[in-house]
């Protein structure tokens, strides 16, 4: 767990380094869903980084697709391709694009565009069915996902078609772009609004690496219906002058000093 | 869940209604007889919700279709626009007789509605649009302080479209107290039942949880329709839902919950003479 | 039980929707490489017998295009082949940025099948009459836009665009057109047919006004203008070669489509002799407006898509010339 928590921590500063070095991209979305993507990477994901393509492998889908410095981080410590790779993040002719792409080892789908995530991982779980593969599909939403009706479409197919090995995971920061998701537009209440989709719905801390891999180990025991974590977050968690601070959801880059500060406390709290 | 509450409606005021739905019916089955073409099934489903908003409910001014005090109505499921189009000639926005020119090359009254008919207020048939449009319309109406009042009609397949659900999402995020929208809850759609092609249930559930007040009633229950009407208008704070059990095709036996009748064929001449009888028995028996 | 699939003899009037169910059966049969995806219009784009011959290989996601098409991109990732159908107006514009980012943008192998383009629609109006589908498709990266002119050219298509690894966006006429190519015909993506030889103007037709443009080139014959037809199936990738070849020849181009004249075939055969081999052109097209409502018949002649128009647009150009 504490080997968890580090790794979290690697991918918060792995991702504000490769923010500040691009000059631009998203610190508090991928700060807020660091523990999610660290768990998954390093616990749950049946993958192989030197096979991205094995055709059984579990599949993985960042629908938040700003949240790219997070994921390029996890994906980049999990082995996928060498760390050097990170200072390529949004340059021209770089192999980590601004939101991801699947030419990059490890991404499954492209994202950036939000609400389709959740309907590409469907798919990916259909095509497994069919083809009688194990592989189990996850989902990482933000909550400009949820105001999209792409994603309420496939709330609502993925129960109705008997899909199971499909978990998506909410975080949820309670920020979006321009404010607090109540001032912009409120899509919950979530919990009760998956249940009526019927989701099996689990609401955790998103930054308790035991709730998180309790509620995938959880996720995996249910057989009968696609599950739902919604995992309530802090966008810009780890940094304190980041914190619920809605400047920092992006697109801009740290000053030197931002950085060195923001990396000091994170190496703090991972000691 | 609150049922609509009958309320005491005077036996007169129902009894006119119910002639009205069944002048919208006919009308209906005529126009897509004459048009050739035509979605009966979903316009005869939803002929007494409309007979009540048209000859009760709305606050409008045939002559002057753009009022604007008015009260609005969208029909989200563009494709039962022959009861529209039978609403609004009855209510006095057109000649009845241009009905017979429905799909016609030139004519007005287009496969699905736009805005060139006197009374249509937005271009539906691209199913789940016309709710959102229906929600701008709330939204600028109470930005106005206008108090008309908006009134839209989805399908119930149509509440497959995500766009649908974001149209819920916001009218209860925006506390739109001035929008009620029916479901036309006929569990049927183009190609076979609702329940098997993409299941919405608990309908109500969702609903309540997207912030909308839910009334569930008897869509083809006049004094019901009435009732529920009038509920939702007390509301305060929340948008209302009502979401109307009904029958595609209701009124015309060979019809009734039979798919191939969403459309788009038009009746032979014994179906049109069978369909109009039957429409006109039932008239005479209120 | 694989059964030869059945032809139409040419001049029989075919709706294109019945050839898409009738092909998707035939090669139900022999390959097991790919999946319908439906919203609620099997009955509507034609694909139904496949979907009862073959219930288990449908996947029916109800009346939700982007749900649908964002979903075949996760599953051609998985290697499956999704042919997603549905009504132009809705799969292809409510689900455009889905068919852009999540279809096009990874080259996913999807293939997108719509119905209810053109005027060629009828009486449901503008609202599904789609006339702007080539523009909105041919202008993404990665996507090849694949138009058949008849029941038998679209039975020849279907394996083609199975078998072409990447998004395909594939036309499908609603109402019954006349059958134009017999079974030898030689479909291939990417390359135009020449129907009628001729040295003194082009018509560079696609879908059902292929017939028309074979009808008007025998009036203008018997004129004693020769006209070359040309069926151009495939409006991305464009065949250069015929096109150029076209206008080298004739010196005289008419375009001919069931379509917006702003961002269609004629915009694109525009687009590459303009800049390869410049010639009097006359697209012929719907004069950026919607469509209405009225019989597919009398919607051409209101918009000016029949053999006559061709005529009229073949004396045009020629005029033209220099």
């Amino acid at each position: 767990m504490n080997k968890l928590f580090e790794t979290a921590q690697s991918i918060r500063a792995e991702a504000l380094k490769m923010i500040h070095a691009a000059g631009s991209g998203h610190p508090g979305g991928s700060l807020s869903c660091a523990d999610l993507l660290a768990a998954l990477y390093f616990d749950e994901l049946r993958v192989r980084p030197d096979r991205p393509d094995w055709p059984e492998r579990d599949r993985f889908v960042l629908s938040k697709g700003h949240a790219a410095p997070a994921y390029y981080a996890a994906l980049g410590l999990r082995g996928y391709f060498p760390r050097e790779q990170f200072s390529s993040f949004r340059r021209l002719g770089g192999l980590l694009q601004g939101h991801p792409e699947v030419t990059t080892p490890g991404v499954d789908a492209p994202s950036g565009s939000l609400g389709m995530g959740l309907s590409q991982g469907l798919g990916m779980a259909h095509a497994a069915r069919v083809c009688g593969r194990p592989t189990r599909v996850y989902v990482l939403l933000g909550d400009g996902d949820m105001e999209e009706g792409n994603t309420w479409e496939a709330l609502m197919a993925a129960p109705h078609q008997g899909i199971t090995r499909l978990v998506a995971l909410l975080d949820a920061n309670g920020l979006q772009g321009d404010g607090p998701v109540e001032a912009q537009m409120d899509y919950g209440p979530a919990p009760e609004k998956l249940a009526a989709f019927g989701w099996r719905v689990q609401e955790i801390d998103g930054h308790d690496l035991g709730e998180i891999l309790d509620a995938l180990a959880a996720a995996r025991e249910a057989g009968d219906a696609p599950t739902f974590v919604v995992a309530r977050t802090v966008k810009g968690k780890g940094v304190s002058f980041m914190e619920h601070d809605n400047g920092w959801h992006g697109s801009r880059g740290l000053t030197p000093g931002e950085l060195e500060t923001a990396l000091e406390e994170l190496e703090g709290s991972a000691r | 869940m609150s049922t609509g509450n009958a309320g005491p409606y005077p036996g007169e005021l129902l009894g006119e209604l119910r002639s009205r739905a069944a002048e919208i019916r006919r009308r209906v089955v005529q126009m897509v007889y004459d048009g050739g073409s035509g979605h009966c099934g979903g316009s005869l489903s939803v002929a007494d919700i409309l007979a009540a908003l048209y000859f009760r409910e709305l606050r409008l001014d045939p002559d002057r279709p753009h009022w604007p005090e008015r009260d609005r109505f969208v029909l989200s499921k563009g494709h039962a626009c022959p009861a529209l189009y039978a609403a609004l000639a009855g209510r006095g926005f057109f000649d009845p007789a241009d009905l017979t020119r429905f799909r016609h090359l030139g004519s007005p009254l287009k496969g699905h509605p736009e805005r060139c008919v006197p009374g249509v207020e937005t271009v539906t048939g691209s199913l789940g649009q016309g709710i959102s449009a229906a929600l701008g319309m709330a939204l600028g109406l109470r930005r106005k302080g206008s108090p008309g009042r908006v009134y839209a009609v989805v399908g119930d397949g149509e509440m497959q479209e995500g766009q649908v659900w974001e149209a819920l999402m916001a009218a209860g995020h925006f506390r739109l107290d001035n929008f009620t929208c029916f479901v036309d809850r006929n569990r049927l759609q183009g190609d076979g039942r609702t329940e098997e092609i993409l299941d919405l249930e608990p309908l109500a559930e969702k609903l309540r949880a997207f912030r909308w007040h839910v009334q569930e009633i008897d869509g083809h229950d006049m004094a019901a329709i009435l009732g529920a009407i009038d509920a939702a208008k007390r509301v305060r704070g929340q948008p209302q839902i009502i979401v109307a059990n009904t029958v595609k095709g209701k009124g015309v036996s060979y019809m009734e919950s039979v798919p191939q009748w969403h459309g788009t064929a038009p009746p032979t001449d014994p179906e049109l003479a069978t369909a109009l009888a039957e429409l006109g028995a039932e008239e005479a028996a209120t | 039980m694989t059964g030869q699939l059945a032809f139409w003899s040419p001049g029989e009037q075919v709706s294109l929707r019945e050839a898409f169910g009738r092909v998707l059966c035939h090669l139900g049969e022999t390959r097991s490489d790919f999946w319908l995806f439906d919203a609620d219009v099997a009955g509507g784009t034609g694909a139904k017998p496949f979907a009862d011959r073959f219930p288990g290989r449908v996947v029916q996601f109800g009346i939700a295009e982007q749900n649908m098409v964002a979903a075949a991109a996760g599953f051609a990732e998985g290697n499956c082949i999704p042919v997603v159908a549905g009504f132009a107006s809705f799969l292809m514009m409510r689900a455009h940025e889905q068919f852009r980012t999540a279809v096009a943008y990874p080259g996913r192998n999807v293939k997108v099948c719509c119905s209810h383009v053109g005027v060629d629609v009828g009486p449901d109006g503008a609202t599904a009459q789609m006339v702007e589908d080539l523009a909105v498709t041919r202008s993404i990266p990665n996507v090849t836009v694949v138009v058949p002119a008849d029941a038998n050219e679209l039975m020849l298509a279907v394996p083609e665009v199975l078998d072409l690894d990447g998004p395909v966006y594939m036309r499908i006429g609603r109402s019954p057109a006349p059958v134009v190519f017999d079974r030898d015909h030689r479909f291939r993506i990417g390359r135009a047919t020449v129907l009628a030889d001729g040295r003194d103007a082009a018509i560079v037709a696609t879908g059902t006004l292929v017939a028309r443009a074979v009808s008007a080139a025998e009036t203008l014959r018997r004129e004693g203008v020769a006209v070359r037809v040309i069926n151009l199936s495939t409006i991305k990738p464009l065949d250069r070669d015929t096109l150029l070849a076209a206008a080298r020849d004739t010196g005289a181009i008419v375009t001919a489509e069931d379509h917006n004249r702003h961002g269609g075939m004629g915009g694109a055969v525009c687009e590459f002799l303009s800049q390869h081999h410049p010639v009097p052109v006359e697209v012929v097209g719907i004069d950026d407006r919607f469509g209405t409502s009225g019989e597919a018949e009398d919607l051409c002649r209101h918009f000016g898509l029949t053999a006559a128009d061709l005529v009229a647009a073949t004396r045009r150009v020629l005029a033209r010339k220099p």
